[in-house]
C-alpha cells in the first residue's frame, strides 16, 4: 500500500506529439519563445547560433513526385531520465556544476542559469541539439522589455538554456493547488505553452504515470515511438505517426537491418 | 649586462639578440592577449563555436597540451619511481615543459568558459559525476605538483641560491622531490583518465561512446596510457629543437635513446589496445546504436578514413616499430620522424575525440557540421606557444636545465 502511494506521487511529465497533425505552421515555436523569454538576434540566418528550445525540423522520403512525403517534427528537450530511467540523463550526469538536474518528483530535466559557467559539456553530451549557448547578451528592441514574461528569467551572456517544460507553468499551478488546499494538481492546470498554441492539437501534455491524463495511453499506440531509442537516453517525449519512414526516421538502423 | 644571472660555465647569446627573440614572440603573446582579452569582454561570439560545435579547437588545445605534457609525470615516474637514474639529465626540461602546458591548459579553459568569473563553481557545485569535476580536481592539484617541482628549478639561479634560505629550500626540496613525482603520477593517471571519459561517457554520442569498467569507459586507460607514451616524445621532441635552435648538444645521446625507447614500448602496447578498442567499437558498440563504421567517416567533406589511418597506423604503429628497434634509434632521422609522428598521432587522436564527436550528426535527419576556428581562436591558441617559447628561453638563459650542457660543450 505505501509502495502504491509513493509510486503515485512521483510524476514524469512528458509529451506526445502526433506527427500525422502537425501541419509545421511554427505557432508553438513562437509560443514557446514568447512564454520563455527566449532572446533573438538582429539577423537570424545563421541558424546555427540561433536559440529555439523548440525547433521543428522537415523530414522527407527522400523519393520524387508522386511518391514524395514530408513531415514536420516539432523537437523540444527530450528532458531525458538516461539509462534505466534513474535520472542520470546524457546532460545531467555531465555538468561539472551542477546546472542541471533532474527532478525526481516531476521527471523535468532543469537548468540553473546563474549556476551555469558555460562549459557547453552538456551541449556535446546532447543527441537531440536541446540545448542552447547564449553567445551574445539578449538585445530587446525598444520597448519590449515591457511584454517579457515576469515568471521567467531572462539569461546572460556565456550560459546554456533549454526547454523547461514551462516548469514555472507547474510552479504557479502547485501553489495554486496548495493555496486551495489541494495537494494535486489537474491535468488541465498543468500544461506548457506549445500544448496550448498548436491549433491542430498535435501536442498533448501530461503525467506519463498518471492513468487519467491523456498522454498516459497515447504512448500505448502501436505507432509511437521515441527518437534515439537504441541510446538508451530514455526521453519523455513521444511522437505518432502512422507513417512506417517517419518512425523509422526516428533511430538510426544498419543498412538491411529490420525495426 | 644580465651575465650575473646566467650559469656558470655555459655560454649564452647576446643581451641584445636575447631581448629581440623574445621581443618576437612577446608580439605573438600580445597578439594572442588581445584575443583573449576580446573574448572575455565581448563574449564568445569572437569564436566560430555554435550550437553544435560546443567543444571546438580550444577544447582540443586542452586536451593535447595535457596529453603532451604527460612527459613530465612519466619521466619522474620512470626517474624516481623506477629508478632510471639517466632520466635525470632530461628530468628538469620535462618538468618544465609540463609546466608550459598545465599552465596553458588553464588559461585556455578560463577563456573557453563563458562565465570565467564563475570557474570556481565548478570546485563549489562539483558534480561527482562528471568527468570535468575529475579534471578540474586533479588538474588544477597536478598544476601545483608541477610549481612545486619547478620552485627548485628557479632556486638554483645563481643569485637565488646565494641567499641560504633558498639555497637549503632548494635542497630539501629536491631531497623529497620522490614523494611529489609519485604524488604527481597519482593524479595524472586521474585527470588523463578523466580527459579520456570526456567524450567516453557520452553515450548519447556514438562516435565517442566507449563501455568500460565500473564508471570508466575505455577511453579512460587509453589516454592515460598515450600520454604517457606519447608524453616524453614531445619532450624529446623540444630538446631537439632547443638544441636546434642554440645550436649546443644539451642532453647525451643515450638519454634521448633510453626515454625513447621506453616510449616506443609504450606506444607499442597502446596501439595495440586502441586497435582493440577501435575493433570492438566499431563491431559491437557503435552497430547497437544503429551505426556502421563507415557512417562516421563518410558522406562530409573532411572527415575520411584517412583519419582513423593517420591516427592508428601512420601515427601509431610506424613510430612504435621504429622505437622499439635499436636499429631505428640510432638512425637520427628516422628516430626524430618517429618523435614527430608519435606528438602527431596524439594530437589526431584527442581532435576526433573531440570535434568529429561533434561532425557526426546523430539524429537521422541532421547533416555533418563542419567548423573552421575564427583568427581569435587561433591567437588565443598560439599564445602558449609564445608563452612556451619566452618561459623556455628565460629558464634556458638562467636556469641550470640541462645538467649535460657544460660537459657536451667545454669552452674553447
Amino acid at each position: 500500500m505505501k509502495e502504491e502511494q509513493s509510486k503515485e506521487k512521483v510524476k514524469k511529465f512528458g509529451m506526445v506529439i502526433d506527427l500525422d497533425k502537425c501541419t509545421g505552421c511554427g505557432a508553438c515555436m513562437v509560443a514557446c519563445m514568447a512564454e520563455n523569454n527566449v532572446p533573438f538576434k538582429e539577423d537570424e540566418s545563421k541558424k546555427l547560433d540561433s536559440i529555439t528550445w523548440l525547433r521543428i525540423y522537415k523530414l522527407t522520403n527522400g523519393k520524387s513526385f508522386p511518391d514524395a512525403d514530408i513531415c514536420y517534427l516539432p523537437r523540444p528537450c527530450q528532458h531525458c531520465g538516461g539509462k534505466g530511467d534513474h535520472g542520470h540523463s546524457p546532460c545531467v550526469s555531465v555538468c561539472p556544476a551542477t546546472a542541471t538536474d533532474y527532478n525526481k518528483e516531476t521527471g523535468i530535466v532543469s537548468q540553473i542559469y546563474t549556476r551555469c559557467f558555460g562549459c557547453r559539456y552538456c551541449m556535446a553530451a546532447c543527441p537531440y541539439h536541446a540545448r542552447y549557448f547564449n553567445w551574445w547578451d539578449p538585445v530587446w528592441p525598444d520597448g519590449m522589455e515591457k511584454y517579457l514574461s515576469p515568471n521567467v528569467s531572462v539569461r546572460m551572456r556565456g550560459v546554456v538554456e533549454k526547454c523547461s517544460f514551462c516548469f514555472h507553468r507547474y510552479q504557479l499551478a502547485m501553489d495554486k493547488a496548495y493555496y486551495e488546499g489541494r495537494r494535486e494538481i489537474e491535468e488541465t492546470e498543468y500544461q506548457t505553452a506549445c500544448t496550448q498554441s498548436c491549433p491542430a492539437n498535435a501536442i498533448a501534455f501530461g503525467d506519463l504515470n498518471n492513468s487519467g491524463h491523456a498522454v498516459y495511453e497515447l504512448k500505448k499506440d502501436k505507432n509511437a515511438f521515441r527518437l534515439l531509442e537504441r541510446l538508451q537516453t530514455n526521453p519523455k517525449v513521444y511522437y505518432l505517426s502512422s507513417r512506417e519512414w517517419v518512425r523509422r526516421a526516428g533511430d538510426n538502423y544498419l543498412k538491411d537491418e529490420k525495426k | 649586462m644580465d651575465s650575473a644571472l646566467i650559469p656558470r660555465g655555459v655560454k649564452r647569446c647576446p643581451t641584445w639578440q636575447f631581448a629581440l627573440w623574445i621581443g618576437a614572440a612577446g608580439a605573438v603573446l600580445l597578439w594572442g592577449v588581445f584575443a583573449m582579452l576580446l573574448c572575455w569582454f565581448k563574449g564568445l561570439n569572437q569564436t566560430n563555436m555554435n550550437d553544435s560545435y560546443g567543444f571546438a579547437l580550444w577544447i582540443w588545445a586542452d586536451l593535447a597540451v595535457i596529453a603532451l605534457g604527460g612527459g613530465a609525470f612519466f619521466t619522474g615516474f620512470l626517474r624516481y619511481i623506477v629508478g632510471k637514474d639517466e632520466l635525470k639529465n632530461i628530468i628538469n626540461y620535462a618538468v618544465l615543459i609540463g609546466f608550459i602546458c598545465y599552465s596553458s591548459a588553464l588559461l585556455i579553459l578560463a577563456i573557453d568558459i563563458g562565465q570565467p568569473l564563475r570557474g570556481w563553481f565548478i570546485f563549489w557545485h562539483a558534480n561527482v559525476h562528471s568527468m570535468l569535476t575529475e579534471v578540474a580536481f586533479c588538474l588544477t592539484c597536478y598544476f601545483g605538483v608541477l610549481t612545486i617541482e619547478y620552485v627548485p628549478l628557479i632556486l638554483e639561479n645563481r643569485q637565488i641560491d646565494k641567499v641560504p634560505f633558498f639555497h637549503r629550500l632548494g635542497h630539501n626540496m629536491h631531497e623529497i622531490m620522490a614523494v611529489f613525482a609519485a604524488t604527481g603520477a597519482f593524479l595524472s593517471f586521474f585527470h588523463q583518465g578523466s580527459l579520456g571519459g570526456v567524450s567516453g561517457v557520452l553515450f548519447g554520442r556514438p562516435f565517442g561512446y566507449r563501455e568500460g569498467i565500473f564508471i570508466w569507459p575505455w577511453t579512460f586507460f587509453l589516454y592515460t596510457w598515450s600520454a604517457a607514451a606519447c608524453g616524453p616524445c614531445f619532450t624529446i621532441m623540444i630538446t631537439k629543437i632547443t638544441e636546434k635552435v642554440t645550436g649546443k648538444r644539451l642532453v647525451k645521446q643515450n638519454v634521448i635513446e633510453l626515454l625513447a625507447k621506453i616510449s616506443g614500448w609504450m606506444i607499442g602496447t597502446y596501439i595495440i589496445a586502441k586497435i582493440i578498442d577501435t575493433w570492438y567499437w566499431a563491431k559491437v558498440t557503435a552497430p547497437a546504436a544503429g551505426f556502421n563504421l563507415m557512417d562516421f567517416y563518410s558522406n562530409n567533406p573532411f572527415y575520411g578514413i584517412w583519419i582513423l589511418v593517420l591516427e592508428i597506423v601512420i601515427c601509431g604503429v610506424v613510430p612504435a616499430i621504429i622505437l622499439t628497434s635499436e636499429k631505428g634509434r640510432k638512425n637520427p632521422a628516422a628516430l626524430m620522424t618517429a618523435i614527430i609522428l608519435a606528438v602527431l598521432g596524439a594530437c589526431v587522436n584527442r581532435w576526433v575525440m573531440v570535434l568529429q564527436v561533434m561532425a557526426v550528426p546523430v539524429l537521422t535527419f541532421e547533416n555533418w557540421v563542419m567548423y573552421y576556428p575564427s583568427w581569435q581562436e587561433v591567437a588565443t591558441t598560439i599564445l602558449p606557444v609564445a608563452y612556451g617559447v619566452i618561459l623556455i628561453s628565460l629558464s634556458y638563459r638562467y636556469l641550470p636545465i640541462f645538467p649535460q650542457e657544460q660537459e657536451l660543450n667545454p669552452e674553447v
